[in-house]
């Protein structure tokens, strides 16, 4: 291997990891919901592009950057409360599959109507970072990258803090493993949903300002959205760690075949590669990386 | 006192499991329900915690109070907070969490940390086995232990009614007994009233001070817990005894069983 092929693997492997912690922050967001509730959000793609168009459209009209990426996250929460109370609360105990429904009507109900209010144009999310790319030594960092990735890590070490050790994350977990015996405890089961939802609602708002500014806000924005199966599927469904494990391994499979197989075939293989993986694990572990195999004694 | 009022408990807005269930337990005191399989010893300790609507149940009449609270309008979490604990049947751990989490959820409606501490340090004095094993994942345990920790866990809310299904269920004897002396010292020392479900009887009723038994959705009998000890009908229902060295022939086995459908 030439000087030259090392620097390209080592570029597209930074690249890779980088474009993978973006990835998982939005796989958190579906995670949380499918831990706590049980709910697939198929809408999860969705709610990161309204949340980029709340952001975009409030720099549209001129308020500092700062205060769009908080609109967006208040926004968020206000909408993910709204969205349990009104919609999910009435499917609780309902087959999965009418949830699963429920969120692909909101889906398309999302796309559309943003489409009809703001017009199918891109919408610029410009962060307050400078364009030129940094240089590590031979490897080259384009600065949007690095802060999406960046704060992509600090709430995933954050929320992964907030599970693990703080009283509230330990009783979302009870309710997760167990609803009615975590009821039995005193938890107040219907809060704790609301919680779920409402911390979606901000890892949402923060994934739309990211990956909104990385590929501008349009109605093509969800699909960032649909990588959030691959990654969870290999992850794990109910794993935290499984989305960031998950979605760096899909960040730096997509940009390998991106740089390696694409010049070969013309391109398009980043797009169907993170599936195919998806099947392959499928059949190999059904509950992913590190999802939760019960726990049996015999 | 927690004391139960004539309740009835519909399932579904159509089936009708509790019908006009009646019982009380004093405090300081335990309280035994027996009966069968299917008989609505389950459903009455959901009804008492709050847990019915979660099964599509409700209680459509009577009332259930705690020293004249009434709890049948409350949700789950303000009856735990309210001084009632649930034991669960099945000894259902939070599998993925540790034993000192699994510990910490049940105080999750208290908000004193020393006085969690203080519980805590009860919880490992009545069960020291659980102390050693504070760090594992509660999935892991054996299964006496499990019971033993899913006891601690109810114990944590500081509760003063502690609601017991079925602690015996598939536990060998020698940690069957364990379980059962605990339950004691829970009452003569912990002060805590108790109400027992159980369907070894011949347990319960050893321990307990008074007793009911529970036939389809109804009280059928009770007493205090010596007296139906030695009542017939429990001996040969219930503890599977009979007068000593008697032979009997199917007939009477069978005549006896006719008397007593109601029973059964």
């Amino acid at each position: 291997m030439s000087e030259f092929d090392l620097q390209f693997t080592l570029l597209l492997v930074t690249s890779g990891l980088m474009i993978g912690m973006m990835y998982a922050l939005i796989a958190l967001g579906f995670v949380l919901v499918y831990k706590a509730t049980d709910a697939i959000n198929f809408a999860q793609g969705e709610f990161v592009m309204l949340a980029g168009l709340m952001a975009a459209v409030s720099i549209d009209t001129s308020l500092p950057f700062i205060v769009a990426v908080l609109i967006a996250i208040a926004g968020m929460i206000a909408f993910c409360f709204g969205l349990e109370r009104v919609v999910l609360r009435q499917l609780l105990g309902r087959p999965i599959i009418a949830v699963v429904m429920a969120t692909i009507g909101l889906a398309a109900l999302i796309r559309g109507a943003s489409t009809l209010s703001f017009g199918p144009g891109v919408r610029a999310l410009p962060l307050p970072v400078s364009d030129d790319p940094l240089f590590l030594g031979p490897i080259m960092l384009p600065p949007v990258q690095m802060v999406g990735a960046g704060v992509s890590l600090v709430f995933l070490l954050g929320f992964t803090w907030f599970f693990l050790k703080t009283r509230m994350g330990v009783a979302m977990q009870a309710v997760a493993s167990n609803q009615t015996v975590a009821m039995g405890m005193g938890i107040n089961v219907q809060r704790y949903f609301a919680l779920a939802w409402a911390l979606t609602g901000i890892v949402s708002a923060l994934g739309g300002v990211i990956w909104g500014a990385m590929l501008g806000v349009d109605n093509q924005l969800p699909l960032v959205g649909l990588k959030v199966f691959p990654v969870v599927i290999l992850g794990g469904l109910d794993s935290v760690i499984g989305a960031v494990v998950g979605g760096l391994i899909i960040g730096v499979v997509e940009a390998l075949a991106a740089g390696y197989f694409d010049p070969l075939v013309g391109g398009g293989t980043k797009d169907f590669v993170p599936y195919l993986l998806m099947i392959i694990v499928l059949m190999v572990r059904p509950y992913g990386l590190f999802g939760k195999r019960k726990i049996q004694r015999i | 006192m927690l004391s139960i009022n004539n309740i009835e408990v519909v399932f579904d807005g159509t089936i009708l499991v509790l019908k006009g269930v009646t019982l009380a337990a004093h405090e300081g005191k335990i309280t035994a329900l027996l009966g069968a399989n299917g008989a609505g010893k389950t459903t009455t300790l959901k009804a008492i915690s709050g847990l019915l609507a979660a099964e599509r149940g409700a209680v459509t009449a009577g009332s259930i109070e705690l020293d004249g609270t009434r709890l049948d309008r409350m949700a789950p979490h303000d009856i735990v907070a309210g001084g009632v604990a649930q034991v669960f049947e099945g000894r259902r751990v939070f599998d993925g969490l540790s034993v000192e989490e699994n510990l910490l959820v049940g105080a999750h409606t208290r908000t004193n940390l020393t006085r969690i501490r203080a519980s805590m340090e009860e919880v490992f004095s009545y069960f020291p086995i659980l102390k050693e094993r504070r760090g594992q994942a509660a999935g892991y345990l054996s299964g006496g232990e499990q019971q033993m920790l899913v006891i601690g866990r109810a114990l944590m809310s500081d509760p003063q009614v502690i609601l017991f299904d079925e602690p015996s269920l598939g536990l060998a004897p020698l940690i069957v007994e364990n379980i059962f002396r605990i339950i004691g010292r829970l009452r003569d020392e912990g002060k805590h009233t108790i109400l027992l479900v159980e369907q070894n009887a011949a347990l319960a009723l050893a321990i307990a001070d008074h007793a009911y038994v529970m036939e389809t959705g109804r009280i059928a009998l009770e007493g205090p817990a010596a007296e139906l000890r030695q009542n017939p009908e429990i001996r040969e229902s219930y503890l599977g005894l009979n007068d000593a060295g008697a032979r009997r022939s199917y007939r009477d086995v069978k005549r006896n069983r006719r008397r007593q459908r109601w029973l059964a």
